[in-house]
């Protein structure tokens, strides 16, 4: 019998040299006449052990990592492929407390099967939610994914189950699905990790959606960043119509469903929603006016659910489990899961999916262990490019959307940047604002003109001209955005600016040269 | 590669994509890849075929950052930029990456900035094509252009 050996296919894995690592492995297993079947996994999530290398053994996968090309040989050398002791040696995975200590429930399947194998999906309890909902009228459905409580994972953390309705109940010839797949947030890559990891279950959760709502076309726009996920998304789609879970006639139901990848183009704005349509109809992502809402017309002017990547994968398992059962993980009106990104100036950088509850300093000394620098944390942003930074006297309040809207501050896609002290916080505020000065659509002047302006201001307070009054002048200008702006990019740049200020003013006063 | 071919290339793109909904985004990412950037005398035919203004067309190539209008270097390193790439030295990578190509020849490497590849957890992150690096060190950073062969 061959021994499998589990190499991940997965981006971070490949920007660290996964694939020089399969090809040694097999090159070396020839040379010694060794039956190896390799698998191209998705990622555990543990990404400074990147690649990490499992190997099956008949106590369970063994790990070992960080892997290089050049390490292979010692590892054959040391056997490891009956779990020998080797310096990279980091015993049976599944015991890493890293991922021990997590709630995976969207995640259950990443890094565990082979991603684009029907075979293993199935074999993990792939497409059992669809197969409850095809037995379902479309209302209990809805039902179902609103008492989960589950919120949009995108970062606004409207309720699913609620955008659904909207969209049952409204009448059309044609409606469609859109999974946001854009991603655009600095410090965040579950969406990525779960489309490379397991493209089957958004499949199944868009599936379910379609059913729901009564739709029979989806899109799902991936960033152009994204080349990889891309590809698998499209195998995985292919495998999936051919087997007839997607296409014109559902597991012989009668209920059709097709199912396009669509691409970006580098606009961090088209992760808005409305501009995401714009863009998926080939246009400029120009921001819509609301109301009216996509639920009611949205792409082509018709009724359509969009969701991002997570929160469309949280459903298959809602319906197989139950809401009861995914609604018993997290706390207060925090239902639930979130995979969270820990990123930046960390030494154990990650995917970590916890009920909701936990708290930063959790996830950033229990999980990360300090910063990678070793030198102390002084902020930290969490829910991207447009969220607060946090000083340490916020670091104990539970992630939680309502304990975080209470700090003026939002939790967004779950994406933690850590800063250590060395970071310059005058000049973080000062690229929050040049980074929705570049990123603007364009469509209201608060946003278009405030954040230019910003930037001017925020070269001011650095340079020390004037420091008193241009500080004035900032918080100023922040008001005009934060109630002027259209849409979240101009409306929440004030956050990362405003917060920056309020917990680090010391930043801002230039330091007088000695 | 002439002109004649490009208009070829170009018509081939859109007889069989114009029929796409929302087939522009598509359209443009096809040039794209076919020719290394969208030519500007094409935007014509471009707006024909979909039944669209040349304004159209031209402000949506513009709108977004991706496209591009005229060819590019031989080589383009997109340096991630953002937040968690900066926490871990995207700056100084990007002075660094500056200075070992300011001696190469005009139009044989281009640096690019990009906003977050998704390689957050192990930054600083570029991308070469649609090669990822993550972890780069200055040292990583000589070692990577001298495999691409860039002369500096
Ligand atoms: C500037 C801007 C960028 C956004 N980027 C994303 C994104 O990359 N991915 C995403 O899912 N939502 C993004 N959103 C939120 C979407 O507008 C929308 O709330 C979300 O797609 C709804 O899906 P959900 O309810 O499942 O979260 C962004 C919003 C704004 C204002
Ligand atoms: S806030 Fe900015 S991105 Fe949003 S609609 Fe206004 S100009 Fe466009
Ligand atoms: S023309 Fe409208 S803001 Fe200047
Ligand atoms: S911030 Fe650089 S890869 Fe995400």
């Amino acid at each position: 019998m061959s021994i499998k050996i589990f190499v991940p296919g997965d981006s971070a894995a490949l920007a660290l040299g996964a694939d020089a690592v399969a090809k040694n492995i097999l090159a070396e297993a020839a040379r010694r006449n060794m039956a190896v079947e390799l698998v191209r996994n998705g990622s555990r999530g543990m990404l400074w052990l990147e690649p990490l290398v499992e190997v099956q053994t008949d106590k369970g996968r063994v790990a070992y990592g960080p892997v290089e090309g050049k390490d292979v040989r010692a590892l054959f050398d040391a056997d490891f492929l009956h779990g020998g002791k080797h310096k990279l040696g980091l015993g049976l995975t599944e015991e890493l407390p890293y991922l021990k200590k997590q709630e995976r429930l969207t995640f259950a399947r990443v890094g565990i099967t082979d991603p684009l194998s029907l075979e293993d999906y199935l074999a993990h309890d792939g497409f059992q939610g669809l197969r409850k909902a095809l037995a379902m009228q479309p209302a209990a459905i809805v039902q179902q994914v609103t008492d989960s409580g589950l919120r949009g994972r995108g970062g606004a953390a409207f309720p699913t189950g609620i955008k659904w309705k909207t969209v049952l109940n409204t009448a059309a010839a044609q409606k469609y699905i859109v999974c946001n797949a854009d991603e655009g947030d600095s410090g965040t890559f579950a969406d990525r990790m779960l489309m490379e990891g397991d493209p089957f279950l958004l499949v199944e959760g868009m599936t379910i959606a379609a059913l729901a709502v009564g739709a029979t076309q989806g899109y799902i726009y991936v960033r152009s960043e994204y080349p990889h996920s891309i590809t698998i998304l499209n195998e995985a789609i292919a495998v999936a119509r051919k087997a007839g879970y997607l296409g014109p006639n559902i597991l012989d139901s009668g209920k059709s469903f097709e199912l396009e990848v669509r691409k970006g183009a580098g606009a961090y704005v088209c992760g808005e929603e409305t501009s995401l349509l714009e863009s998926l109809e080939g246009k400029r992502g120009i921001v819509r006016a609301k109301p009216p809402l996509p639920a009611i017309a949205g792409l082509f002017g018709m009724p359509t659910v969009i969701n991002n990547v997570i929160s469309l994968a949280s459903v298959p398992i809602i319906l197989d489990k139950g809401a009861a059962f995914y609604k018993n993980y997290g706390m207060g009106r925090s239902n639930g899961t979130l995979p969270f990104q820990l990123a930046g100036n960390i030494k154990h950088g990650g995917l970590i999916e916890k009920a909701f509850g936990v708290t930063l300093r959790q996830l950033m000394y229990d999980f990360g262990g300090g910063s990678a620098s070793g030198r102390p944390i002084k902020a930290v942003q969490v829910g991207g490019p447009l969220g607060a930074y946090l000083p340490e006297s916020q670091w104990d309040t539970p992630l939680d959307y309502e304990a975080y809207t209470a700090l003026w501050a939002v939790l967004g896609h779950g994406g933690i940047v850590v800063h250590d002290d060395s970071a310059d916080l005058a000049k973080l505020a000062r690229y929050a604002m040049k980074f929705c000065a570049i990123e603007s659509c364009g469509k209201c002047t608060p946003c278009r003109i405030g954040a230019t302006r910003g930037v001017e201001v925020m070269d001011k307070i650095i340079a020390g001209q004037d420091t008193e009054a241009q500080v004035e002048l900032l918080r100023d200008l922040c008001d005009t955005m934060l109630n002027g702006s259209m849409c979240a990019m101009g409306g929440m740049t004030p956050y990362p600016v405003l917060s920056a200020l309020n917990h680090f003013p010391r930043d801002f006063v230039k330091k007088i040269p000695v | 590669m002439n002109l004649a071919s490009h208009t070829e290339s170009i018509a081939s793109i859109l007889s069989s994509q114009q029929n796409r909904p929302g087939a522009l985004l598509p359209i443009l990412h096809d040039i794209q890849e076919a020719l290394g950037f969208i030519p500007p005398d094409s935007i014509q035919q471009i707006a024909s075929a979909l039944n669209l203004s040349r304004a159209e067309v031209h402000g949506v190539i513009t709108f977004y950052h991706h496209f591009r209008t005229t060819p590019p270097a031989r080589h383009t390193i997109e340096i991630c930029c953002a937040e968690a790439c900066q926490s871990m030295g995207a700056e100084r990578l990007v002075e660094h990456a500056k200075q070992r190509l300011a001696g190469s020849k005009h139009g044989e490497c281009e640096v690019k900035p990009v906003y977050c590849l998704g390689l957050c957890a192990t930054s600083p992150a570029l991308m070469v094509g649609e090669e990822l690096h993550a972890r780069v060190t200055p040292e990583k950073f000589d070692r990577l252009i001298e495999q691409m062969g860039i002369k500096t």
